[in-house]
């Protein structure tokens, strides 16, 4: 077996600080040999961590020092196609901060801040998630929405897509964390090239955003009244859609999962397309979960769902990362909305709980529920 | 015998005009864009290219007025257009059995001397399927003209003799891109052929794929599916030995020796033809000239000159 990088730097001994010098100028990092991923970081530290999000592997690694330098490194066993978002962890004495690898360009942003990435052999990033000059861009519009079931004023964003006619039926895309979609998943350029290059219909989408997602999303029928009572049907009388249920799509990832599954369960046979990333489909068969508070209701509707889950659509995409804590629970939910007569796509990608896996599983998903006619227009 | 010439897509840098002063065109012209459907004649962009007046056929909204006017025929086009569908979901269902095995055979290199054999006979079997698919779909059209006779319809011939009119007109015709299968229906529909046989003919993308004497569409790794092209439907027949690609580079594995030979093997004697910007072929007097430099799928899995990637 060949050396590694960070084996063959040390072979002789310890390096000089012209030979790590070198190294560092001459790699990419982290550096992907096969299997073997090496994290590398220098400088003064008293310890460095590898903090990452991969579920059944230990959260936080020890990186070693190469003995009298100022280089740490780790190498871990990745398979091919993974996707990771991690920091470093740098101690000194009884201090430590977090910080993203100084050594590696690539970053993700989320909710929270930023992450490092790392993307193993067989999972760059898909070209269809960059600007394409030749896409003709969508239109984004800021509306707001009256909403009684909320007592409040609502933001919906609402996405045209190119070439947008009133003359037109159009299918709906109702969004959960639609701010979040396009500030961290690229929505917006991932709808403009998908309907550009017609693998995916041209469809009018309303972003929404929750004022408390925590509270709103898992079960709360304020939510499912203002979606189905509120939001639709302005949605249908403001632009020409389709207004059947199978032009009609639900889509979210982790609560926002939740959202548009327990909406629709709600509201069996309105719509009739679910798109669901990363579903935070907790439950329990005995006992009490060990999620914390804020998944109680959450619990409690997947609960309710798994003893009745009646038939709340007609086709649905369901995503999951294999590095997710939630892997399981979205294995489960498979054969149970399967058996609804339900027609289920399932994918597994080895990623985790993150936007950058929620957006590069759009194009399958939605291309499935809502193919373009890629077929049959030759222009 | 028809004068045409085929074109790559004209979006980004339009050729047409190019096209026309080689064949000293002069006067107004006229131009099928059903293929867009809803926005048929928004053809601006063409009008400025050319530099001249382009009166549109509006073949899409003229059969939606022929379909208000004569209700059975709209509904007997409707069906038609089902027991299509339901073919080609059909053909579809069975086609991966006969490309997985060629696929599979061509991939091998001479493991054994039956090999070559057992090669043309997958090829040969996919070809068949093929041929047995057009074949159906012939009939269902041949059935349809045959009890329906759309052409003798008052309401078509009425539009017949409208556009018979402009025709006269015209020193040229332009068929654009869009959607195959609308495009089609509406040209053999309306009898284009019988009211353009004097006129030279410009024809881009879809334009191009309806005047073969097939329709195949095609795309090697699409977001769903395995990626099989797929005979969809009879063309117009104004041509035969070429199969027009339009936008091959972006839909096809060109760099790919197996597919691409596949692809050659499965619609020969029809040579696979690239169509991309700045290509352009002129067929006349039953030959093809080609005005670009044009490439044709070769059996080997080459991409040759259009002329040396004959399959006789």
């Amino acid at each position: 077996m060949s050396q590694l990088a960070i084996q063959k730097l040390s072979a002789d001994g310890t390096p000089s600080k012209e030979a790590i010098d070198n190294f560092i100028g001459g790699h990419n990092f982290p550096i992907v040999e096969g299997r073997d991923v090496t994290f590398v970081y220098r400088g003064e530290a008293d310890g460095v961590l590898l903090q990452h999000f991969i579920f059944g592997l230990e959260t936080s690694q020890p990186f070693q020092r190469l003995e009298a330098t100022d280089l740490w490194y780790l190498t871990v066993d990745l398979p091919e196609k993974s996707h990771l978002q991690y920091k470093l962890n740098i101690q000194h004495g009884e201090d430590h901060h977090w910080i993203l690898d100084p050594l590696n360009p690539h970053r993700a942003l989320d909710p929270f801040g930023a992450n490092s990435v790392c993307r193993t052999a067989g999972t760059e990033r898909p070209e269809w998630t960059f600007p394409d000059p030749d896409a003709r861009p969508g239109e984004l519009r800021n509306l707001y929405l009256k909403s009684q079931a909320f007592g409040q004023d609502r933001r919906v964003r609402v996405y045209l897509p190119a070439r947008f006619r009133r003359g037109r039926r159009y299918p709906l895309l109702v969004v959960h964390d639609g701010t979040d979609y396009l500030r961290f998943s690229d929505l917006k350029t991932v709808f403009d090239n998908l309907i550009h290059r017609l693998e995916v219909a041209p469809m009018i989408v309303a972003l929404t955003d929750a004022k408390e997602r925590l509270h709103e999303y898992p079960d709360h029928p304020d939510h499912a009244t203002f979606i189905c009572q509120e939001l639709v049907p302005w949605m249908e009388k403001e632009f020409p859609l389709l207004g059947v249920p199978r032009g009609r799509c639900l889509m979210g990832a982790s609560f926002g999962g939740v959202a548009s599954l327990s909406t629709a369960w709600r509201n069996p046979g309105f719509f009739g397309r679910l798109l669901l990333q990363s579903g935070s489909f907790a439950f329990t068969d005995i006992g009490d979960h060990k999620r914390g508070p804020a998944f109680d209701p959450v619990v409690k509707f997947v609960n309710a769902f798994r003893a009745n889950p009646g038939r709340p659509s007609d086709k649905v995409f369901v995503s999951c990362g294999t590095y997710e804590s939630l892997i399981y629970e979205n294995r489960s939910m498979v054969p149970l909305l399967q058996a609804t007569g339900m027609d289920v796509r399932y994918v597994e990608a080895r990623d985790g709980h993150n936007w950058e896996n929620w957006r590069d599983r759009l194009r399958e998903g939605l291309s499935w529920l809502f193919p373009g006619s890629l077929w049959m227009v030759y222009e | 015998m028809f004068d045409l010439t085929l074109l790559g897509p004209q979006r980004w840098k339009p050729d047409l005009v190019t096209a026309f002063d080689r064949l000293s065109i002069r006067g107004s012209v006229a131009a099928i864009t059903a293929g867009w459907q809803e926005r048929e004649g928004e053809n601006e962009e063409l009008q400025q290219h050319l530099g001249r007046q382009v009166i549109d056929l509006k073949l899409h909204r003229r059969l939606e007025q022929v379909f208000v006017e004569d209700p059975e025929l709209f509904n007997e086009h409707r069906a038609r257009q089902d027991r299509l569908r339901a073919l080609q979901r059909l053909y579809r269902y069975r086609l991966d059995f006969f490309m997985e095995p060629a696929r599979e055979l061509l991939r091998r290199k001479k493991e054994s001397e039956a090999l070559a054999a057992h090669q043309q006979a997958a090829v040969e079997a996919l070809r068949r399927f093929d041929q047995e698919h057009l074949e159906s779909i012939r009939r269902i059209h041949a059935d349809f003209e045959a009890r329906h006779q759309p052409h003798q319809r008052p309401a078509i011939q009425r539009q017949r003799e409208e556009m018979q009119n402009i025709l006269s007109q015209m020193s040229g015709l332009a068929i654009a891109g869009g959607h195959v299968a609308v495009l089609i229906n509406r040209i053999r529909l309306f009898g284009i052929a019988d009211l353009v046989r004097d006129l030279p003919i410009f024809a881009w993308s879809a334009g191009a794929m309806a005047l073969g004497q097939r329709i195949v569409v095609f795309h090697d790794s699409p977001p769903q599916g395995a990626g099989n092209a797929e005979v969809l439907d009879v063309g117009l027949g104004w041509f035969s030995d070429l199969l027009p690609l339009p936008h091959a580079s972006r839909r096809l594995h060109l760099d790919d020796p197996l597919r691409v030979g596949l692809f050659a093997q499965r619609f020969a004697p029809e040579i696979g033809v690239p169509l991309e910007m700045g290509t352009s072929l002129r067929f006349e007097k039953g030959a093809w000239h080609p005005w670009s430099d044009a490439l044709g799928l070769a059996p080997d899995g080459q991409l040759k000159d259009f002329r040396g990637a004959t399959h006789r």
